[in-house]
């Protein structure tokens, strides 16, 4: 993802490809035979094709606007869980080396709650829900545990962050308490993946402050650091600030 | 971003400030009261418009100063409760908490609830209001008898670990169930959501730490309504949690994706009300 008044970024889907070769035949048939994953690498022309509405398949798909008022707060929680979703749906389906059998059931509940938010949300915002998006973990090493971790750490606290700060943009006391009920998830998530990182760290003075509180983030903290996962432009410019 | 200064950023919005939205909202309540029922109640019916409708209108008022007190008590209330607990706990050492590394955890959670504590206190003063006295607490859960159901809670470290588990997910919801008390509070809103996840974080590591002490069952998040612990006692904390619809939407294999009910039922924690909460705590109150 590009900020709205960034210039244009310009992949070669070529080179893509001959970065992702050796895992692309595997994710492929992980997706063929799973049927899940609907979104993913940038690369995968056969996966666009079924999704035309996803981009053009040149790498550069088509821009996304969140929308405004709670609607737009609620696409922009949409967008964090496809990302979230997507990531442990290939992490479940070609698990790292060296992975022992409690931490893939428990990634398997995590990919099982992030699909479910991922899914409220679409269910829930019906026709004003932003596309598919296209995205792009070009970054992960999914045959790393350290990769793999350390991204799903970053994404957790992230998600976290981003729903704590967005709590207060909400107007709907409804739609907070249903954000509520997903942040504490994520919350969850974010102190288990940091204890298989570092047995311990599970809210350590690296997202805590010194008065006990976690951190927040506003959509404009938040987008950036997701946007490198995100090839769509992701324009959040209707999203209220206070 | 790190909120490390959300005492100066709220004392920003100052009680005159809060007064003057006060009297909009008194009239924006009266002129909506009516129409705002009716919407609720049609809720779920009209799944399709509903993130558009809340386009329409003007957004509601921020909370009252008399509100956001009333929140932040009832908070420090259930912060001195645990922040008392892990004190305990911690001033036993190794006579309750048999190995080193949970030693450190429980040192780092109590830390954590005493910062709680001191940062709520400070809030609600420059508010102008009054923190609520530290209150006598019986961990036994048995009203000041010192003989509740939880009468080993300070010498059986599986005891031990069950309250925490059980304070940690009850001030989850409990939290949670505030959130719309505060909807459009800004930093009162903010800071309340940040403790709330913190308390999730040490809820996740409570459970770990259950895991690792013989409780195969128990995950960092939770499954349907199961406590996961050997009593009665502690089940108002987790009724309720086994809800797998939300905003009318049937999360049970939504769209096809084969998601199951304890799936969905940890995908969402659940929150509880103030009148719930208070009859949970009510037993460890001596």
């Amino acid at each position: 993802m590009k900020s709205n008044n960034s210039p244009e970024k310009t992949i070669s889907l070529e080179k893509r490809e001959d970065d992702f070769q050796p895992s692309r035949r595997k994710f492929l048939g992980y997706a063929g035979a799973t049927g899940l994953i609907a979104v993913g690498l940038a690369s995968c022309s056969k996966i666009l094709e079924q999704f035309p509405e996803s981009g053009n398949g040149k790498g550069n798909p088509q821009p996304v606007n969140l929308g405004s008022g709670d609607t737009g707060i609620l696409n922009y929680a949409y967008a964090l869980e496809q990302l979230e979703a997507a990531f442990y749906t290939i992490v479940v389906a070609s698990p790292y080396f060296g992975i022992n059998a409690l931490e893939f059931s428990r990634l398997k509940d995590i990919r099982d709650h992030e699909i479910s938010h991922r899914e409220f949300f679409k269910d829930a915002l019906g026709t004003s829900a932003i596309p598919q998006l296209v995205l792009d973990f070009s970054a992960v090493n999914f045959t790393s545990r350290t990769s793999v971790l350390a991204t799903a750490k970053a994404f957790e606290d992230l998600g976290v962050s981003a729903y704590n700060g967005a709590g207060s943009l909400i107007v709907s006391a409804d739609y907070l308490t249903l954000a509520g009920k997903i942040v504490s998830v994520e919350a969850r998530h974010a102190a288990f993946i940091r204890d298989l990182i570092s047995y311990g760290s599970f809210a350590d003075s690296t997202v805590l402050d010194s008065n006990g509180l976690d951190t927040s983030r506003t959509p404009a903290q938040v987008l950036p650091l997701a946007g490198a996962f995100i090839k769509n432009t992701i324009n959040a410019s209707g999203l209220p600030t206070s | 971003m790190k909120i490390d200064n959300n005492v100066s950023e709220i004392e920003k919005m100052s009680a005159a400030e809060l007064d003057q939205k006060n009297s909009r909202r008194d009239a924006l309540k009266q002129a909506t009261n009516i129409g705002g029922k009716i919407a609720l109640t049609a809720l779920p019916l009209f799944l399709s418009g509903l993130f558009t409708k809340a386009k329409a209108g003007p957004p509601p008022p921020p909370p009252t100063t008399s509100e956001v007190l009333t929140v932040l008590n009832f908070a420090l209330t259930l912060e001195y409760l645990e922040s008392g607990f892990y004190q305990t706990a911690v001033a036993a050492g190794a006579s309750l908490i048999p190995s080193a590394v949970d030693r450190t955890a429980i040192g780092v959670i109590a830390t954590h609830e005493m910062e709680h504590v001191n940062f709520l206190k400070s809030v609600i003063v420059s508010l102008g209001g009054t923190p609520v006295a530290l209150p006598t607490f019986d961990y036994t859960a048995g009203s000041g008898s010192g003989a509740g159901p939880f009468a080993d809670v300070f010498t059986n470290y599986q005891t031990f670990l069950a309250v925490a588990q059980t304070f940690e997910d009850t001030g989850v919801r409990a939290y949670k169930g505030q959130a719309p008390n505060l909807v459009q509070g800004g930093a009162y809103l903010t800071a309340a959501l940040n403790i709330h996840s913190v308390e999730a974080r040490h809820a996740s590591h409570i459970r770990q730490m259950r895991y690792n002490n013989g409780f195969a069952d128990v995950k960092p998040w939770i499954t349907l309504n199961q406590s996961g612990i050997n009593s009665t006692a502690v089940q108002p904390s987790y009724n309720g949690e086994d809800n797998t619809v939300q905003a009318g939407i049937q999360i049970v294999n939504i769209n096809g994706t084969g998601i199951s009910a304890d799936a969905a039922s940890e995908a969402f924690d659940e929150p509880l009300t103030t009148a719930q909460v208070l009859d949970i705590v009510t037993p460890f109150f001596a």
